[in-house]
């Protein structure tokens, strides 16, 4: 088991070098620089200032150069200094973290505890109302656009009702996070309830099930006893995904609650074509998939007997 | 209560299938007993009704199937229509069931030992850590080496006879009065196949277990049952003793199921010659023929049996036939 998961962390690595690169090549294909940036918001910088900022931040130099640079730095786990602010970028970004990752938990603590319970509900009384409606629900909850979705909490659960702040972080109390999370957990929670659902009602097919109840077990049971682990096995996959991509769906969610997370960060970096701040706000988004992806794998050797160390 | 009443009597069961134009018979008309200790085959190619016939014994039809109507007893109890908590007491406890495929009969995740130690939890009240142990003493008695480590392998650890042997652990370890074995050696190798059977009739006759046997294997049903039932399209054509189907068959399909067995040494006596086949498929559920279901694929077929279905007709020796040209 030791051996599996170090084996996993380490092929971690290779992808995370890969991903730098990738990063660092197609930010340097876009048109546009930090200086220049600065001349369109109407600042009236002259082409002098413009050169001198270039020269300053190293952007004259040629490709390659910038290359080793950066690779220098990565090794270092320096992710450069902020065009914008002059800080680290390491420092930019632990300063973000946190608030991202507990929006992250927290939508997908929502998405879990909701999701799967419903998904299960409608496939054990299949065609049923309830089984119905929770799919309606599912898929209208897969529709709604992010943002849309976010205003229309805010509207109900802040402006009418006045039970949570609009927006805003706050000390980070769950109290601040409840509607962000809500926002960002509905998607991933109406995917997970379908999964289950599809999830569970194969494995009431199958036939150590029809084995199961040969042996005199009330449904309750054959459903704990047979039923839960094999159909968690397949909508595990579906929760590693859905976390993983959470931190970069949160950008939205971030923006529209002033969410002050990567996400936030990352749109503003962008905007500012503060370049070292993207790519390492876009790593960190990598590195938090890669972890989740990893752990998924690793939950997936305790659950299942079957997956061989490979 | 009579002393030598059946173990098991089913009588005259329907069972219909629902489909999306209406309900058609998938079983009519079949009835059959078993007394304790004895061992009755069902024989029959793929669809014709068998495997249906006992998941109705153990009361586990689902939708589209259901049981619409005759009468199943045991120990002249009819049971049929039970509460299904107390057709639960009896499944597992009173009637167990093998099936044919032993690796998806068995759940994945969980340890072989313990799939049989729910047995005794279920029907017995004991507690796990006592269940465990006698999951043990249960794959000792099905002969599986290392009892005490393979009760902690998983099933995919296991090969297919092993798995098959786990599963004989699981039906027998309440002592129940019938088993049945459905298809049990189907998915095994020739030789894994009769050591499963020498097993089964061990342990049964051991115990005084009476067993249907579910097939499509005529010898092999013929080598470990007293009686057989033969199976077409939904209803019984032959009832016999096994002795006798074989040397004397009274209904066409019967004899043409018989013909189409491979024997040792015909080829020295007869030189080289083709098995004989019964032409034609078993007609789906819902496209059985009038009359004589069988009359689409028999040789001796008459106006009449286009028309009319046959009724069982009494033998000698308690032997029955349902066909008007048999013989």
């Amino acid at each position: 088991m030791f051996g599996f998961v170090l084996r996993r962390v380490l092929q971690m690595v290779p992808m995370l070098i890969a991903i730098a690169l990738l990063i660092f090549v197609l930010f340097s294909l876009i048109p546009g620089s930090f200086a220049t940036g600065q001349q369109d918001e109407g600042l009236g910088l002259d082409m002098a200032v413009v050169a001198r900022m270039r020269a300053e931040l190293g952007l004259d130099d040629p490709l390659y150069v910038r290359f080793g640079r950066y690779v220098q730095q990565l090794a270092t786990l320096d992710l450069g200094i902020s065009f914008r602010s002059k800080q680290p970028v390491i420092e930019m970004i632990s300063a973000r973290l946190w608030p991202s990752l507990s929006l992250t938990a927290a939508a997908m603590g929502f998405a879990i505890s909701v999701g799967l319970p419903l998904g299960f509900v409608a496939a054990l009384r299949p065609g049923s109302v309830a089984d119905l409606s929770l799919m309606v629900i599912a898929v209208s909850g897969l529709s709604l656009p992010v943002f849309w979705l976010g205003i229309l909490l805010m509207y109900l659960f802040a402006l009418t009702l006045g039970w949570f702040p609009s927006f805003g972080y706050g000390d980070g109390g769950l109290w601040h996070l409840a509607l962000p999370a809500m926002a960002l957990g509905v998607s991933p929670m109406a995917l997970l309830a379908r999964t289950t659902r599809a999830a569970v009602l194969d494995i009431m097919n199958a036939d150590f099930v029809r084995t199961a109840r040969s042996k005199g077990m009330n449904e309750f049971r054959v459903v704990v006893w047979h039923v839960l682990r094999n159909a968690l096995v397949l909508v595990l996959t579906t929760i590693g995904l859905q976390f993983g991509s959470l931190l970069g769906q949160g950008v939205v969610v971030e923006k529209l609650f002033a969410w002050p997370g990567v996400g936030s960060l990352l749109v503003d970096s962008v905007f500012q074509r503060d370049i070292p701040a993207v790519q390492g706000c876009i790593l960190m988004i990598t590195l938090f998939f890669l972890v989740i992806n990893t752990s998924v794998d690793i939950a997936y050797k305790l659950i299942d007997p079957r997956i061989r160390y490979t | 209560m009579s002393g030598d009443m059946n173990l098991l009597e089913v009588e005259d069961l329907r069972i219909e299938l629902t489909a999306d134009n209406g309900r058609y018979p998938a079983v009519e008309g079949v009835s059959f007993t078993i007394a304790r200790g004895e061992t009755v085959g069902l024989v029959g190619e793929s669809g014709c009704g068998k495997s249906i016939t006992a998941l109705s014994v153990m009361g586990l039809l689902r939708h589209p199937l259901a049981l619409a109507g005759g009468k199943i007893r045991l120990t002249g109890q009819e049971i049929q229509d039970l509460p299904p908590a107390e057709m639960r007491a009896l499944r597992g406890k009173r009637i167990a069931m093998i099936f044919q495929e032993p690796m998806t009969a068995l759940n994945p995740l969980k340890t072989v030992g313990r799939q049989i130690a729910e047995m005794y939890v279920l029907h017995q009240g004991a507690n796990w850590n006592d269940a465990d142990a006698r999951a043990v003493e249960a794959l000792k008695q099905v002969k599986v080496p290392a009892p005490e480590r393979r009760a902690r392998a998983y099933p995919h650890e296991l090969s297919g006879g092993m798995r098959q042997r786990v599963m004989i652990a699981i039906a027998l370890a309440c002592e129940p009065d019938l088993l049945i074995a459905d298809e049990p050696t189907t998915a095994l190798d020739v030789t894994v196949q009769s050591e499963i059977v020498d097993l089964m009739k061990e342990l049964c006759s051991a115990k005084g277990t009476a067993i249907l046997m579910i097939s499509h294997d005529l010898g092999l049903v013929t080598d470990i049952c007293k009686r057989v039932c033969v199976m077409y399209a939904g209803r019984i054509v032959e009832q016999q003793d096994s002795e006798m189907i074989f040397n004397r068959p009274q209904h066409p399909y019967t004899q043409g199921l018989v013909a189409s067995l491979p024997r040792l040494g015909m080829r020295a006596r007869h030189g080289r010659q083709r098995l004989t086949e019964i032409s034609g498929v078993v007609p789906g559920i819902t496209a059985y023929p009038d009359g004589c279901r069988f009359h689409p694929r028999c040789g001796r077929k008459t106006e009449i049996c286009e028309k009319v279905a046959p009724e069982l007709t009494p033998l000698a020796d308690g032997a029955l036939v349902r066909c008007y040209h048999y013989g």
